[in-house]
């Protein structure tokens, strides 16, 4: 029998497209300083929010932002069938000790900073499958734990690279279900591992953009869509280099995104902040799709929108060891109405 | 171009890889040199100039000269280990780059800063597990060096 919902080489078009039903935001206070800090739900005033540590700190942030989007969805934990998180920690701890919290049945996730896209096509695909009527989907990441496990330690006096990215102190989750009236779901486009032989682990936007690059072109193909089709494209973290070099290989392959096309990196943090190339992280997409642009598309101004999470997947043994680093990018469809409901 | 993951071979692949590393040095904004040297250069010598002055102190105080060198060493580390704790001394560094990490506060910024940052691991496998994660290799290229070093003056003498 031949997948009813597959179509292309990598995309899935949704029966009954799946619907967000609530979603929510946490960030820290650089942040909430930046230009879309009026947007989020909760800016904490410390990145250490009342805890002992940073990892506890994201854990709280998690839970937080879950126990909000759950509340939004206006269900409660037990409408919830499953929920998917990820995080950058080693072993996903930040993910797991929040549902151990929350005692909702879990997957964990990882796809590094694509997590938050990953648990959204996944969490779709359950609910259009008829195996869910609400899944919750969450990532987040924290800029000192995620700096204390891959670079330096926070105090260190370094000197960062004109390309480095600035690791969101953030979380976001959100709510899908079977119906409603919010955004659905229409596609998702699974991405393959990319890597293009970067290996500076001070340039992620230069490793993920061929990802990114590559999933949005198959989107376009697999769907026969085209970039004017959306009012807007965004993808996770490539931040300024990568969102350049996203542009120049969609060229290539005949797409234009010139018009049309941003990255959560941009858009979270203002020049003047310091962060470099921009912003980077689980955290990044999650809150800027979650906080910020998601309103957007429920107020209207946007009607159709390309969602790509980007992930680099390497560890810090792997770079060691002089590996390049491979990414990934998901993409997601989203309608602003329901056809459906 | 990228698509055609199929056909893809060895030299296909070196091909794509560097025709794309060529598009990123052409994106990629270099570093700003001159801006990084000025910084290191008045800063890291600003560093240097408090340590003779530090030296000509306990000179005035009848410290021999070994001994107000060692004297000046102390202070700057300590100075250096408690702007690290203040959370200062990486915010001068972001400028200085070089020329906060050669001097000795360098090297004092680099184990107070992993002896804080780890400290909620516990002392025995935080602190002292971790302490000399970034100044452990100097160290230990510093003793290699000076056995060389050593066993070369021995030889010639």
């Amino acid at each position: 029998m031949k997948a009813a919902k597959k179509i292309g080489q990598q995309t899935i078009a949704f029966a009954n497209p799946p619907v967000i039903s609530g979603a929510s935001s946490i960030v820290g206070p650089k942040e909430g300083k930046g230009p879309l800090g009026k947007q989020f739900d909760t800016v904490l005033p410390d990145t250490l929010y009342g805890e002992q540590t940073w990892e506890k700190a994201e854990r709280k942030m998690l839970r937080e932002t879950c126990q909000t989007a759950i509340k939004k969805a206006g269900l409660t934990i037990h409408d919830i069938d499953f929920m998917m998180a990820g995080d950058l920690l080693n072993q996903i701890i930040s993910a797991n000790f929040t549902a151990r919290d929350l005692g909702i049945p879990f997957l964990g996730l990882y796809g590094a900073c694509s997590t938050m896209f990953e648990g959204i096509s996944i969490g779709s695909m359950l609910i259009d499958g008829g195996f869910a009527n609400y899944v919750l989907t969450a990532a987040s990441s924290h800029y000192d734990t995620a700096e204390r496990q891959y670079r330096f330690p926070t105090e260190m006096g370094v000197q960062r690279a004109p390309t480095a990215q600035w690791t969101v102190t953030g979380a976001g989750a959100v709510v899908i279900g079977t119906q409603g009236s919010g955004p659905a779901v229409t596609h998702v486009t699974v991405g393959k591992v990319i890597d293009l032989g970067i290996s500076d682990v001070n340039d992620m936007g230069s490793a993920m953009a061929p990802a990114a690059a590559d999933t949005i072109i198959r989107h376009f193909r697999d769907t026969g869509r085209s970039p004017a089709d959306y009012d807007l494209i965004f993808t996770g973290d490539l931040a300024g280099i990568g969102r350049a070099l996203t542009e120049q290989l969609a060229k290539k392959a005949g797409y234009d995104l010139s018009k049309n096309y941003t990255d959560c990196g941009i858009l979270i943090y203002d020049p003047s902040q310091d962060t470099h190339a921009g912003g980077s992280g689980c955290g990044c997409s999650a809150v800027v799709f979650t906080g910020f642009l998601l309103k957007e598309i429920m107020a209207g101004r946007f009607r159709r929108v390309l969602g790509v999470g980007t992930g680099a997947l390497l560890s810090t043994t792997s770079s060691f060891q002089g590996e390049t680093i491979p990414g990934i990018g998901h993409a997601v469809a989203i309608d602003a109405y329901n056809p459906g409901g | 171009m990228l698509l055609k993951g199929k056909k893809a071979i060895p030299s296909d692949r070196k091909q794509q890889e560097s025709e794309y590393r060529e598009m990123v040095n052409r994106i990629k904004p270099k570093p700003p040199l001159l801006r990084n040297i000025l910084g290191a250069f008045v800063i890291g010598g600003a560093i240097c100039t408090l340590g003779q002055a530090l030296i000509n102190f306990y000179l005035s105080f009848g410290l021999d000269k070994t001994g107000a060198g060692a004297a000046a060493s102390a202070t700057l580390i300590f100075l250096a280990a408690l702007l690290t704790g203040l959370g200062i001394y990486d915010s001068i560094a972001k400028y200085a780059g070089a020329g906060t990490i050669v001097p000795i506060t360098g090297f004092a910024n680099s184990i107070v800063a992993p002896a804080l940052e780890y400290r909620r691991e516990g002392m025995v496998f935080g602190v002292g597990q971790k302490m000399f994660t970034l100044a452990g290799p100097v160290l230990i290229f510093g003793f290699v060096t000076a056995w060389i070093a050593g066993l070369i003056a021995y030889i010639l003498k």
